[in-house]
């Protein structure tokens, strides 16, 4: 594929993303501390929110499968959670977890089961939108071209 | 970017969340500070030499019989910065502890959230904290640093308590505009300006991502 192509495909993907709320304005600012000293900074943080993910929604499916509920554990992942979501600029991941610390605060398991389904299945699909974003760009990196702005 | 002589200031960040701790480590160093962070206030502690019964190890000349890696003799904070929710002890555990000690109390504290509560920002202004930022922080947010890391500067050079001034102006490090905000509120600027052009020419051999 030409360089040309590749990059507006990036392009028009990448403000997809943006405008279905996959992503907000904090991403952008990722983006911005990345430079020719940093290279793969957006890629590490990233790495290392996919892998704090993935723990979080293992420890909140442990928690949420006891026979007494701990629900202050599971509010403090939810909380940890929506924070790195936040950090990274994952919105819907985000927001989906607002609605599950409410449910926490009311013990109310049925709610909570939900929202961490809802959460788990916003996570898989930003991380599936990110890494698919990451490929175009080694694409257009490999082809000697620059990621457009 | 950034001044070269901000190198001369170290901050201390704490945040439990290893992707808080990368984000503030990049700020930070994009603003040409010197930067150590550590994943909790009892780490924290222990780094600025402050131990449970109080003696200080920080800066004394005779090398004291500490086995952390880390530790130089002369490690100097000039700024910490720290998480507010943290498992154990809390950031403002933290900021209390250190404005509670004698030879830390001088050190500028900030609060980093990402909850604004009210109450909670006040209570930490209150008790000592330069500035209160809601997370997620940004690098407009780290350029109010400089002032409350200046003041300290002129404060060891004159050896006086004296609440002065900043000796020097701070200058804009980065293009952007800020809005000012009241004192007894502190939240984030909000910032205007253009994304800066990002080029990022890699060697050939790159790796993928995990």
């Amino acid at each position: 594929m030409d360089l040309v192509k590749l990059q507006r495909q990036l392009v028009d993907y990448r403000d997809s993303l943006y405008h279905e709320c996959f992503l907000d304005e904090q991403f952008t600012q990722l983006q911005e501390l990345q430079d020719e000293n940093n290279p793969d900074f957006v890629v590490e943080v990233v790495s290392l929110f996919f892998e704090d993910s993935e723990r979080l929604l293992n420890e909140l499916t442990k928690a949420l499968e006891q026979q007494s509920i701990d629900f202050k554990r599971v509010d403090a992942h939810v909380h940890q959670l929506k924070g790195s979501s936040s950090s990274i600029g994952a919105q819907r991941v985000q927001k989906s977890c607002i609605a599950f610390r409410n449910y926490c605060e009311e013990q109310n398991v049925e709610g909570c089961l939900t929202c961490l389904q809802l959460v788990r299945q916003e996570y898989y699909l930003v991380k599936s939108k990110l890494e698919a974003l990451f490929k175009l760009e080694q694409q257009i990196l490999s082809a000697g071209g620059s990621i457009p702005i | 970017m950034g001044m070269a002589a901000d190198s001369e200031f170290h901050v201390l960040a704490v945040d439990d969340s290893i992707i808080d701790r990368k984000l503030i480590e990049r700020l930070l160093k994009t603003s040409s500070y010197q930067v150590t962070t550590v994943d909790s206030g009892s780490k924290a502690l222990e780094f600025l030499g402050l131990h449970e019964d109080d003696r200080i190890h920080q800066n004394t000349p005779s090398v004291s019989p500490n086995n952390h890696q880390w530790r130089l003799q002369e490690v100097e904070v000039n700024l910490v910065i720290t998480d507010y929710c943290m498992p154990g002890m809390t950031g403002y555990d933290l900021l209390k502890k250190i404005k509670e000690s004698s030879s830390l109390k001088n050190i500028p504290v900030v609060i980093m959230s990402s909850e604004n509560v009210p109450s909670r920002i006040s209570r930490c202004l209150e008790e000592g904290a330069e500035e209160f930022f809601l997370k997620p922080v940004r690098l407009s947010d780290l350029s109010k640093l400089r002032p409350h890391l200046l003041k300290t500067k002129s404060k060891d050079h004159c050896k006086e308590q004296v609440d002065e001034k900043p000796a020097f102006p701070s200058p804009k490090q980065e293009g952007k505009e800020e809005q000012q905000q009241s004192k007894n509120n502190k939240r984030k600027a909000m910032e205007e300006g253009v994304s800066p052009e990002r080029t990022r020419p890699r060697p050939n051999g790159i790796t993928s991502m995990v």
